[in-house]
């Protein structure tokens, strides 16, 4: 194992592989990305992730080159790629259709990208059989994209753009197209093509656990514009904003207003009658302050019995219970009408169950394991 | 449900003999011994001999033969070229009128376009002959290779010629290598159409022709003129059967290749 944490966008020496500079697109009046300046380093397995339309393809577009920006700069390796055309870029891309030519075979797909480099003949048979293995399609080889199944056909696209070896892989909602079995088994794989190959892997997804368990960083991407940029436990844990917390994963929001106690300890006042929160935050908040304390529902203990200490208790009904195998998410209820959802493993039988519906329960969580937001 | 009453049985006969009872009486007759068109005098073909002996209907033949293959061949290539520019070209001032504009001489009047066609061969003083009727059939034959085509592009996913053009294509090349192909089928149909355009085409063919140049059609009708003759028949046959091996391979191309397509479709919605 690597001693060192891969980290390079924590590195000021660190030359980024793509840069995005004050990028903005417009589609006639429509502003698609706004005014966006990103680093993305060698190697990452960089993720945008954003609602519908908030312009991850765009952005992936005008690195293969299908777009160009209506302005600002966007480097590859230190040199302008503007004006360069897709074809002469050392980029290539796994469409979200996967756009296999119909009338090649798997093979010729695959080979597409090597003919037009001009390959020899024998070291290209070499490189397509190294994908063809690599991607586990050796058996269909001479079949046609209409003649193989969903997922096989994913994996011929994803074998086709990383034949040429690109420095910059671009992938689609690659995974889109498959049962949840089969994605989670290609995201693995995609992991590890990824360390055996070294590229850099830009990829586009709906899914934000698919983007949890893949990527080195996370974009979060809203109306053309990035709220955050991180690893996939700072996102979790750290969300910038509602907007983020909300996005990544199951949360609790609870607003109130907020009195410094001491250093970076606040009691925040939420509602009528309701004991007051405590929360930590290493941002400085004044005093009266709106704030969003958002806390994750694992981080919320569920019990019958009123917990001995804890910073914060209340207590509520039960309203509904999701079981989810090996996890139950509880909804419960506050006097006030609050519902606040609290997650635990499932270590015992339903049947042993110590609480169920329309029971009065506790709901305690110490003053860390939320974030206090400003937005 | 299968409801095939007395009305619907009248009906179709009545529609299909009006289609085809002049053609069958035609086909017949070709095959008539006598030499009086509407005396039957048993089967013999006889009159397929004397076609073949005379020069003149070979003349003719072997000029609407070469007509054919080259407009049809110079109206695909150009008919494929402006289907895909309106097609890919994107938004671009006038493209509406542009692709109306192509379909107009669809429904012009053949007469109109062959007498604006002499008027124009006329005006540049090109001698009147094989050129001209080529260049003439070229102009109307395109449309329809252009209809033809434009219908199979307009399903194309566009994202094989951008993964194409991401694998280091030229866009001659991501054309060559990955559009046409795909395309082949209508194209071909396409060309086949404008084959059998060409081949029967009298109008257009009368107005621009010299002497140096008689297309079959003008020398059928002139013959008939004259009376009609056992042996216009017999070409006539073979014409219209020309004609229906053309159309026909057309359309089982052109149904081949739907059939094809909807699989596919079918096979990547299940990967959805
Ligand atoms: N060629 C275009 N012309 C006009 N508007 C466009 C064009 N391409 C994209 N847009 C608009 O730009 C915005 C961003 O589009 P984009 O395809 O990047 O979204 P996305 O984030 O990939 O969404 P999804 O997750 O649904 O794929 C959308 O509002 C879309 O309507
Ligand atoms: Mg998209």
């Amino acid at each position: 194992m690597n001693s060192t944490v891969f980290a390079p966008w924590e590195d000021p020496e660190k030359k980024p592989l793509i840069r995005f500079q004050n990028v903005t697109k417009k589609f006639g009046t429509f502003t698609a990305i706004d005014n966006l300046s990103l680093d993305i380093y060698e190697r990452e397995f960089f993720a945008l992730l954003g609602p519908s339309g908030c312009g991850k393809t765009t952005m992936m577009r005008m690195l293969a080159g299908f777009e160009t920006p209506t302005s600002g700069r966007i480097e590859l390796a230190g040199k302008n790629i503007i004006p360069v055309p897709p074809n002469k870029r050392a980029t290539n891309m796994m469409f979200q259709s996967y756009a296999l030519f119909p009338h090649l075979t798997v093979w010729d797909n695959i080979a597409f990208g090597l003919r037009r480099e001009g390959m020899e003949k024998d070291k290209m048979n070499a490189r397509v059989e190294e994908m063809l293995r690599l991607t586990r399609l050796e058996r269909f080889a001479k079949r046609k994209p209409h003649q193989i199944s969903g997922g096989q056909r994913q994996r011929v696209a994803l074998a086709r753009s990383l034949a040429k070896a690109p420095t910059l892989l671009l992938l689609d909602e690659p995974l889109g197209a498959l049962d949840a079995k089969l994605r989670q088994d290609t995201q693995f794989e995609l992991m590890d093509i990824q360390e055996k190959t070294g590229t850099t892997f830009v990829i586009v997804t709906h899914d934000q656990e698919e983007a949890m368990t893949v990527a080195s960083r996370i974009a979060v991407m809203d109306e053309g514009q990035l709220i955050q940029v991180a690893t996939p436990d700072r996102i979790y844990e750290t969300p910038v904003s509602v907007y983020v917390a909300d996005f990544i994963g199951d949360v609790n929001i609870i607003e109130g207003k907020t009195t410094l106690i001491e250093d970076g300890q606040y009691q925040i006042d939420w509602a009528e009658g309701q004991m007051p929160l405590h929360a930590a935050s290493s941002q400085p908040f004044d005093k009266g302050q709106t704030c969003f304390v958002a806390i994750r529902p694992e981080k919320v203990a569920i019990s019958a019995e009123k917990p001995q200490a804890a910073d914060n208790i209340v207590q509520g009904k039960v309203l509904d219970i999701a079981y989810l195998g090996n996890l139950s998410t509880y909804h419960v209820e506050l006097a006030d009408g609050t519902i606040i959802k609290s997650q635990t493993a499932n270590t015992r039988r339903i049947a042993r169950r110590s609480f169920t519906w329309g029971d009065t329960v506790w709901l305690s969580w110490t003053a860390t394991a939320g974030v206090m937001l400003a937005r | 449900m299968n409801r095939f009453s007395w009305f619907n049985a009248v009906s179709l006969t009545f529609g299909f003999a009006f289609l085809y009872i002049p053609m069958i009486i035609l086909v017949t007759y070709s095959f008539n011994e006598s030499k009086l068109v509407t005396v039957w005098a048993g089967f013999s073909t006889k009159w397929y001999g004397e076609l073949f002996r005379d020069q003149a209907f070979l003349d003719a033949a072997w000029v609407t033969l070469r007509v054919a293959v080259f407009s049809s061949t110079l109206a695909t290539i150009l008919g494929t070229m402006a289907a895909y520019v309106l097609i890919r070209a994107g938004r671009f001032t006038g493209r509406t009128l542009f692709s109306g504009m192509i379909y107009a001489p669809l429904v012009m009047p053949d007469v109109i376009t062959g007498l604006a066609l002499l008027l124009l061969f006329i005006g540049v003083g090109l001698d009147r002959g094989v050129l001209t009727v080529v260049l003439a059939h070229t102009t109307f034959a395109m449309c329809y290779v252009s209809v033809v085509v434009s219908s199979r592009l307009a399903t194309f996913d566009q994202s094989l010629e951008e993964a194409a053009l991401d694998l280091g294509c030229s866009p001659a090349q991501a054309f060559r290598l990955v559009t046409l192909p795909i395309i082949a089928p209508a194209v071909i149909s396409g060309w086949l159409l404008a084959f059998t355009l060409s081949l029967d085409d009298l109008v257009i063919a009368s107005f621009t022709t010299g002497p140096s140049a008689t297309t079959l059609p003008i020398k059928i009708f002139s013959a008939v003129r004259l009376g009609v003759s056992p042996e216009i028949n017999a070409l006539s046959t073979i014409m219209i059967g020309i004609v229906t091996a053309g159309v026909i391979t057309a359309s089982v191309i052109s149904k081949r290749n739907m059939v094809r397509q909807r699989r596919e479709e079918q096979a990547a919605a299940r990967a959805q």
